[in-house]
């Protein structure tokens, strides 16, 4: 019997701990998952609280958190999901904010040699386009937006091939199936060496903007570690990580 | 709301139309390669066995990963599809034609396989002393005995293909009327939050799935108790 203090005190020793230290149970949006490796590394050495990360698409996140996935908080890769979210009453509207905004490149693995620019899509011969679903990617939206503001949308028909998210874009382009394509700044900042000359940083007058929110959702409400992560990712750290892969970030908060 | 999009419907066709020609090449090059699994004494025959089994064990993602690669103008596939002036097989119907019929292959060479192994060699032996030709022999005796099995080879093929999501996804480029399956119609309505059209799509998949194979179990016992293996 001597077993019942031991395992009375092991449980209070571990419901200590919980006091002290809670986890944080993030869903990410796939496009985001090297900024926030990061940022989850800085936040666990300056808090005494733990990470989980699980990355994968927005859409499906959205359709777990609402069949009661136990995430705290939700990184998007747009901001409608979290809005849909907060008005299902399955997140806390007001903890939304912007934590990255998206920036468009086009980028052709094929002709290192040449200099892309707004003129590229008219002038270069090219048999495939390649851009993200835009019915589904705020990458893809914004490549139709620059592909219609240019004048060139009837004319690019034929060419576009869509992959279905921006990961599956950039393999597109990367394995030289298509010639050119739409994709994200963030991912040519993961190549090992990105050079200037085979990539054009779309202005973003051309589109509209790629806004990527977070939001505390409701499973996340009274865990101390959510709140704190949302809050650190707002810090002026979080955001110098977020730029250097690749990713703007909105005015201060 | 009407029962399926225009989209959907274009989608519906589509799957339709790659099922049926993935189907036949499948019947067309998977009976030769049956019937030479059974009869070879090859030390490759194990091997070759292990290939055509490979894509039962693979993830789709990683048959479609190496197609999209071969594919590419500077990948083996590539090359050889444009020195015959054919272009590149990424994002066209062809394509998903070649990469359906890899990832279809077991489901129509083992069921043939089985088939064909289980007449043994007394059929052909009575044809041959009948004086029948190997052609003769085999579309008058192997053929009409072996049929369940041949049956059961064209239905989960076709179904197969009709499944298929993965590889599609890898290398088809989501192009309405030339790769834009349903499996892939369903994705995008599921990943645009539209439940309800991808219930509609996702329902008539399931009913259809489940016509097709309780036809393949009412076939016959034979061929019935040879599904269970896969």
């Amino acid at each position: 019997m001597r077993v019942v203090p031991l395992a009375i005190f092991v449980f209070a020793l571990g419901l200590a701990t919980v006091c002290h230290a809670a986890t944080v149970r993030v869903a990410v949006a796939s496009n985001f998952s090297g900024p926030m490796k990061k940022i989850t590394q800085e936040f666990e050495a300056s808090s005494p609280h733990k990470v989980v990360l699980t990355f994968g698409s927005s859409g499906k996140f959205y359709a777990q958190i609402r069949s009661g996935a136990p995430f705290d908080v939700f990184y998007s890769a747009d901001e409608q999901k979290p809005t849909r979210l907060a008005s299902d009453h399955l997140a806390e509207a007001k903890s939304q904010f912007c934590y990255a905004v998206g920036v468009l490149a086009l980028w052709s693995a094929k002709r290192p040699q040449v200099e892309l620019n707004e003129r590229s899509l008219s002038n270069t011969t090219f048999s495939k386009l390649a851009i993200a679903n835009p019915r589904l990617a705020p990458y893809g939206a914004a490549a139709v937006d620059v592909i219609k503001n240019l004048g060139l949308w009837e004319r690019l028909q034929k060419s576009l091939v869509q992959g279905e998210n921006i990961t599956q874009t950039f393999q597109f382009v990367q394995s030289g199936n298509a010639d050119l394509g739409f994709v994200a700044l963030s991912q040519l900042h993961l190549q090992p060496e990105p050079s200037t000359d085979t990539y054009w940083i779309v202005p973003d007058s051309l589109h509209t903007p790629i806004r990527q929110d977070a939001i505390l959702l409701k499973r996340g409400l009274d865990n101390p570690a959510a709140a704190a992560l949302l809050e650190f990712t707002k810090s002026a750290k979080a955001r110098s990580i977020i730029e250097n892969f690749g990713y703007r970030t909105p005015g201060p908060h | 709301m009407e029962l399926f999009s225009a989209d959907d419907l274009q989608a519906i066709l589509l799957t339709l139309k790659l099922a049926t020609v993935v189907t036949c090449v499948l019947i067309i090059i998977g009976t030769p390669l049956a019937w030479w699994l059974v009869n070879t004494q090859s030390r490759w025959k194990s091997f070759v066995s292990a290939l055509v089994a490979l894509p039962l064990v693979l993830p789709p993602s990683v048959i479609g990963f190496y197609l999209l690669l071969a594919m590419a103008p500077d990948g083996p596939i590539g090359r050889f599809t444009t020195h015959l002036g054919l272009g590149t097989l990424a994002f066209t119907f062809p394509g998903l034609v070649l990469a359906s019929v890899v990832y279809s292959l077991p489901f129509v060479v083992q069921p043939i396989h089985n088939a064909i192994d289980a007449l043994g060699k007394r059929p052909l032996e009575v044809a041959a002393t009948l004086r029948a030709g190997p052609w003769d022999t085999f579309f008058n005796v192997v053929l009409p005995l072996a049929a369940p099995g041949f049956i059961t080879a064209a239905v989960l093929g076709f179904a197969h293909t009709v499944g298929e999501f993965g590889v599609v996804l890898m290398i088809g480029g989501n192009i309405p009327g030339v790769t834009r399956v349903v499996s892939v119609q369903i994705y995008d309505h599921v990943e645009a939050l539209d439940y309800g059209r991808a219930h509609m799509l996702s329902l008539t998949m399931i009913i259809f799935s489940l016509l097709v194979l309780a036809a393949l179990y009412s076939i016959g016992k034979p061929s019935a108790h040879k599904l269970n293996r896969y």
